[in-house]
């Protein structure tokens, strides 16, 4: 990055260390950090969709839409999450390419699935074989993303429903006896109301969903703990920077990340269920209302 | 192989003992069964263990934050922070370096060595970590019950002239436990949940002895069958989490048996809690 670091071997002392951390891999490194900020910003507002979805379908007077909804609800209970990510990868990518074979190739006469392998023809590939390598990657990024908004999805539905059960009965019959059509109460009443109950459930899952990223890993993204691993991997001579095994620090310096993260999540977090609190029929927001009169 | 034959081979494998390959082609459906089965013999292992020692460093931990001093209470507090505030995954990353890096041929320890190397071993080293990562999160539940032992209690032991250690045995701990067993059991059941990450993290899965979802990939990776292996160990999953919902839930009703029934507290599973 900088001139002088042209030639690694003649530094010393803190040049060497400047060169060394502006290295090429180490701005892959932080720009992976980004991956990972990217992965958060995307995921949250979609798993919250989702979870949104599952919670309507879960409240819904039809039987079957009901048993869908509380099914997706069920899921992340008792099994564990890993195995979602583990599975759903595969299964996503394996049936992308079972339709698009379907699309392709319609006269390929092969089975796709046999007992060793999983084939189909080279037009259904996807992304395609001759692809640069960056669609691949942002092609398994993609997945990763479906993959954590599916699971989170699960989670935050079960928090909204809770919250939606949560908003006192009162409330919604009031709204009822004004006569509010059933869409208007779900929509001018219980939304706005559900959003208290929902926080400290909320809250959590984001501070899950941060805890969670390092997943990304085992999903063959090269996030932050590929590069950590990278990087602090012992190198010989034949390298530019000759190092003994630094992973040590590499894991130190990621672990005060996430603990950084968290905590400046947890303040912003505490922020905004005061916020949220005000003027709210709860014990939270009768101790503000008295504090202020 | 008959399936009778598949379980006498394979039903020990992931502790060394039966066959030593595992199945590479023609994989049945019995192979897929058994040898996940026998992979949840560790998740069996680390999930009990942590459990059982985390419980009382948990509760060391909760008297330790809720006290007075700080000398008592800061290093708590910052235990529980770290262990809950980073991921495990992270944790066991860091763990098996910082483990790696002890010395080869142990410590010399007043005369004595302690063999360390033991500690890079999944066995030891990811029970270690798991320990230590459920007694912090217990320990944060824990602590919250602490809180909200009702002040009436307090006052009545006060009044009986029980103090002390006695006020503590007899009075705050039975409370603090039955306030915090609802979301204790949440705890314990992620914990099993996360025992599935030890051979995913950094510790190494020695002559392929590792857990129920260790196999389940390598069948996903033999097969390029996701819809088999995985379903499986989602279904053994259910069946532990039965089996210890279960087993807390009897625990709890001890707890509860002195309250009339509409104030017992009820097991809820909420899935707030993973790591």
């Amino acid at each position: 990055m900088f001139a002088h670091c042209a030639d690694p071997s003649a530094l010393g002392g803190l040049n060497w260390l400047l060169c060394y951390l502006t290295s090429g891999k180490h701005l892959l490194f932080y720009y992976s950090f980004g991956t990972v900020l990217v992965l958060l910003a995307v995921t949250a507002p979609v798993a919250l969709g989702m979870g949104f979805l599952g919670a309507m379908a879960a409240r819904a007077h039809n039987r079957a839409l009901s048993l869908v909804g509380k099914a997706y609800m069920l899921m992340v209970r008792g099994i564990p999450d890993i195995i979602f990510f583990m599975f759903f990868v595969i299964a996503l990518d394996q049936g992308l390419e079972t339709v698009a074979h379907h699309l392709r190739c319609p006269d390929w006469t092969e089975p796709i699935r046999t007992a060793l392998e999983f084939k189909v023809c080279p037009e259904a590939k996807i992304p395609p074989n001759s692809a640069p390598q960056y669609v691949h990657q942002i092609y398994g990024f993609a997945l990763a993303v479906v993959t954590f908004a599916i699971v989170f999805g699960a989670f935050a539905a079960n928090v909204l429903y809770g919250a939606m059960n949560a908003v006192p009965r009162a409330q919604l019959e009031t709204a009822e006896a004004y006569g509010l059509s059933p869409r208007q109460v779900f929509r001018r009443i219980l939304v706005p109301q559900m959003w208290v109950y929902a926080l400290p459930g909320l809250s959590n899952l984001w501070l899950i969903l941060i805890k969670a990223t390092p997943l990304l890993f085992l999903l063959g993204v090269n996030d932050i703990v590929y590069w950590a691993q990278e990087l602090g991997g012992s190198k010989t001579d034949s390298y530019a920077y000759p190092h003994g095994d630094w992973r040590l620090w590499y894991f130190l310096f990621l672990l005060a990340f996430y603990l950084a993260f968290t905590r400046v999540s947890e303040v912003v977090l505490g922020r905004l269920t005061a916020r949220l609190s005000r003027g709210q029929a709860t014990m939270a927001g009768e101790a503000m209302r008295k504090a202020g009169a | 192989m008959t399936c009778m034959e598949t379980l006498s081979a394979y039903a020990f494998r992931s502790i060394g003992l039966g066959e030593r390959m595992l199945p590479k082609a023609n994989i049945t459906l019995c192979e897929q069964f058994t040898l996940i089965g026998s992979g949840l013999i560790w998740n069996i292992y680390y999930g009990a263990l942590a459990l059982f020692a985390g419980f009382f460093l948990a509760n060391a931990l909760a008297l330790a934050k809720a006290a007075q001093n700080p000398w008592l209470r800061k290093p708590a507090e910052w235990f529980i922070f770290t262990f809950r505030g980073s991921p495990l995954f992270i944790q066991f990353f860091l763990a098996y370096q910082v483990f790696v890096l002890l010395p080869k041929g142990g410590v010399e320890l007043g005369g004595i060595t302690v063999h360390t190397d033991w500690l890079t071993k999944a066995w030891a080293g990811a029970l270690v970590v798991l320990f230590l990562n459920t007694a912090a999160y217990s320990a944060e539940i824990f602590y919250g019950a602490l809180r909200s032992v009702p002040k009436g209690d307090i006052e009545a032991a006060d009044a009986y002239g029980i103090t002390g250690f006695a006020r503590f045995r007899r009075i705050l701990w039975p409370t603090m436990l039955r306030l915090g067993w609802p979301a204790y059991t949440n705890e314990a059941i992620f914990l099993f949940h996360a025992t599935t990450l030890v051979f995913f993290s950094s510790f190494p899965a020695f002559r392929q002895q590792g857990d129920a979802l260790y196999y389940a990939a390598y069948f996903a990776d033999k097969t390029y069958n996701p819809f088999i292996p995985y379903p499986i160990v989602g279904f053994y999953f259910i069946c532990l989490t039965l089996l210890l919902t279960w087993a807390f839930n009897s625990v709890n009703r001890r707890l509860n048996r002195h309250l009339p029934s509409n104030q017992r507290a009820r097991i809820r599973l909420r899935p707030q809690l993973i790591r």
